[in-house]
C-alpha cells in the first residue's frame, strides 16, 4: 500500500507522537508497504528519506503549554501538493485535534483518512464546536486508532466518537541485546530505575526506600537510576551513608537506555499511577530485564498477571523490597521471568503492532475510495 | 502668650490642610487608577472578542482558526484578566499575522479587511491602555510610599495598586515600525 503519514510536531524534537510516527513509518517499510511522511522540520536538520519536510513549526501557546505548530495557507498549500502528488492509498494523520498539519490535512483531503489519536482533552469540544468548519474537517476522518485507554474514553465521553484501541508499540530489536554498562550489574547485585526522577508518580521514592532498607542486610547492593531530573533533590532522599551506592545517569542515549536495562539484576517500575501503558515497561521486557512492578491494571496486563514479572502493592517500599530482594536472590527465578517477558513483549512489537494498523488501513479502503484533494 | 498661641493655632490649620490636600490627592490617584483599569480590561476584553471573530470567519484555513478560538478563549475564561493568558494570545496573534502570505491570502475576501482594522485598533487600544494605568499606578505607588502617607495611613483601606505585566507588542522583534509604538498591521 502507499502510506501517506501527517506529523503535526517538529520531527527532530524528541517528542512521543514523533517517536510513534518514525517506529511507525519504519516497521510499515519493513513490512513492504511505501510510505511518506511530511512533517514540519527545521531547514538544518538531516531527515530520514521517507520524511518530506513542510516548512518550520511555529512555537505557539496552546493548551497550556508551547508547541511548535504548522498553521497557515502556506502549511495548507503545502500538505495538499504533498497529498495531490502522493497517490496514495490512505492517508494516516497524527493528533488531528492540534491546529497543525493533521488538521489541514484532513482540511484539504478527502476520501480514506485514519486518525490516531495520542491525547485527547475534553477540551477539544469546546473548541470545535464553536467553528463549524473544524467539525466539517475532522468529520472527514473515517476511522480512529486511540494508543491508550484514557484517549479512547475521552473521545467516547465528550466527543461521541469511537476508536480501536492499538497501544504504542515498541521495537524489540532495538533493547533485546546490548552490552552492559562497564562495571555493572557487580558482584553485590543493582537495582534499575528509568523514567523521570522528578514526576511523583513514577514512584522513585518508593524505591529510594525500599532501597534504603535492602540496602542495610546487603553491602554490595547498588541502585542505578537513568532519567532526567535534579541529581540533589534525588540523593538527597536518600541516607549518607547509602549515597556512593546510588549512581545517576542523567538522561541517556537511545542506545545507552538499551544498555541500562541490561546493565541491572532487577528492574524495578514502582509507578504509583497515571501510566496507561508503560513504554518503560515494555523496553525492560525486550531487554529481559527480570521486573518488579507496581501492581497497577495496565502492568499487571502487559506482564501477564505476574507471569512476566513480578508485581507489588503499588506505592508500599515495604513490599517492594521483599519483593526485590527475594529475586536478587534466586537467579533462576531471574531466568524464567525474562524469558516470559521477552516472550509476552512479542505482542507489542512494532511490526505486529503495524501489522493491526495496516487492518485498520484496509478496513477503510475497502469503503472509502481513493484518496483525493477536495480544496 | 497670646501671639504664640495664636501663631501655633495657624500652624496647626495649615498642617491640618495640608494633611487633608494630600490625602485627597492620593483619593484622587486611587479613582484614577481604578478608571485605567477599567479601561484596560475593556480593552482586553474586544481584543480577545476581535481574535474570537477572526477565528470563526470562515477565511481561515481551520489551524489558524482553532489556535485563535483557543487563546481567546483561555484569555477569557478565568473571568479577570489574566497576565499569563492575554501574553499567550499576543504571541498567537503575533504568530499568525507574521505567517508568510498570511495578508496576502485575505485581500479583499469577504470583511477580512474590516476584521484586520477592527484587531489593530484592538491591539493598539490594550497597549495604549496598559501604558496609561501602569503610569497610573507608578504614580499612586511612588505617592504612598512618601513618609507622610505611610506614618498617618492617609490610603486608608485601599489596597496597593499592581503594575499589569504583559507581552502586547503585536510587532515582531525585528522593530519594522518606523520609530513609532503602534504597530500598523492594514497598511
Amino acid at each position: 500500500m502507499k502510506v501517506g503519514i501527517v506529523c503535526p510536531y517538529t520531527w527532530a524534537v524528541p517528542g512521543g507522537v514523533q517517536q510513534h510516527i518514525r517506529d511507525l513509518a519504519e516497521a510499515l517499510i519493513g513490512l513492504g508497504h511505501e510510505v511518506s511522511v511530511i512533517s514540519p522540520a527545521d531547514d538544518d536538520t538531516p531527515l530520514p528519506a521517507y520524511v518530506v519536510p513542510a516548512g518550520r513549526a511555529v512555537p505557539v501557546p496552546y493548551n497550556g503549554s508551547v508547541a511548535r505548530l504548522a498553521f497557515g495557507f502556506l502549511s495548507a498549500s503545502r500538505v495538499r501538493r504533498w497529498v495531490k502528488e502522493g497517490g496514495f492509498d490512505v492517508l494516516h494523520v497524527h493528533e488531528p485535534a492540534a491546529p497543525s498539519l493533521s488538521l489541514l490535512a484532513c482540511w484539504v483531503a478527502d476520501g480514506p483518512i485514519v486518525a490516531t489519536v495520542h491525547t485527547a482533552t475534553p477540551r477539544s469540544r469546546i473548541m470545535h464546536a464553536a467553528y463549524p468548519a473544524l467539525q466539517t474537517a475532522l468529520e472527514k476522518i473515517t476511522g480512529r486508532i486511540a494508543v491508550s485507554e484514557a484517549a479512547r474514553t475521552t473521545l467516547v465521553e465528550h466527543m461521541g466518537g469511537d476508536a480501536v484501541l492499538i497501544p504504542n508499540g515498541v521495537t524489540v530489536s532495538r533493547y533485546e541485546k546490548a552490552t552492559p554498562l562497564p562495571g555493572w550489574p557487580g558482584e553485590g547485585g543493582t537495582l534499575g530505575f528509568l523514567g523521570r526522577m522528578d514526576e511523583p508518580r513514577k514512584g522513585l521514592e518508593v524505591l529510594l526506600r525500599a532501597f534504603a532498607e535492602l540496602a542495610v542486610q546487603r553491602p554490595g547492593l547498588r541502585l542505578l537510576i537513568a532519567g532526567p531530573g535534579d541529581t540533589g533533590d534525588v540523593l538527597d532522599k536518600v541516607p549518607a551513608p547509602l549515597r556512593p551506592r546510588v549512581v545517576l545517569l542523567g538522561q541517556v542515549s537511545e542506545e545507552d537506555k538499551a544498555r541500562v536495562y541490561h546493565s541491572v539484576d532487577v528492574f524495578c517500575a514502582p509507578n504509583t499511577g497515571g501510566e496507561s501503558f508503560g513504554i518503560v515497561l515494555a523496553e525492560a521486557m525486550a531487554a529481559g530485564a527480570p521486573i518488579v512492578a507496581s501492581d497497577l491494571d495496565a502492568f499487571r496486563q502487559v506482564l501477564r498477571g505476574g507471569r512476566a514479572g513480578e508485581l507489588f502493592e503499588t506505592g508500599n517500599p515495604a513490599a517492594l523490597a521483599v519483593a526485590a530482594g527475594r529475586l536478587l536472590d534466586d537467579p533462576e527465578r531471574r531466568a524464567t521471568l525474562s524469558d516470559a517477558a521477552a516472550e509476552a513483549v512479542r505482542a507489542y512489537d512494532w511490526p505486529v503492532v503495524a501489522r493491526d494498523v495496516v487492518r485498520v488501513y484496509e478496513a477503510v479502503v475497502a469503503a472509502y475510495g481513493q484518496v483525493g484533494v477536495v480544496r | 502668650m497670646l501671639i504664640d498661641v495664636i501663631l501655633i493655632a495657624v500652624a496647626a490649620v495649615l498642617v491640618g490642610v495640608y494633611v487633608s490636600w494630600r490625602a485627597g490627592r492620593l483619593d484622587r490617584m486611587h479613582a484614577r487608577v481604578d478608571k485605567a483599569r477599567a479601561a484596560l480590561d475593556a480593552a482586553l476584553v474586544r481584543r480577545s472578542s476581535v481574535a474570537q471573530e477572526l477565528a470563526a470567519c470562515g477565511l481561515l484555513d481551520p489551524a489558524t482558526s482553532l489556535l485563535l478560538a483557543g487563546a481567546a478563549h483561555d484569555a477569557r475564561a478565568a473571568g479577570e484578566p489574566n497576565e499569563l493568558a492575554e501574553s499567550d494570545l499576543t504571541q498567537a496573534l503575533r504568530a499568525v499575522l507574521s505567517q508568510p502570505g498570511f495578508r496576502t491570502s485575505l485581500d479583499s475576501q469577504g470583511n477580512a479587511d474590516e476584521l484586520l482594522a477592527e484587531l489593530e485598533s484592538a491591539a493598539n487600544q490594550v497597549f495604549l491602555a496598559r501604558k496609561f494605568y501602569n503610569d497610573a499606578v507608578a504614580s499612586t505607588q511612588a505617592a504612598r510610599r512618601r513618609w507622610l502617607a505611610r506614618a498617618l495611613g492617609l490610603a486608608g483601606g485601599a489596597p496597593m495598586p499592581v503594575f499589569f505585566e504583559i507581552d502586547d507588542s503585536l510587532v515582531a522583534p525585528t522593530g519594522e515600525t518606523g520609530g513609532s509604538d503602534m504597530p500598523h498591521l492594514t497598511s
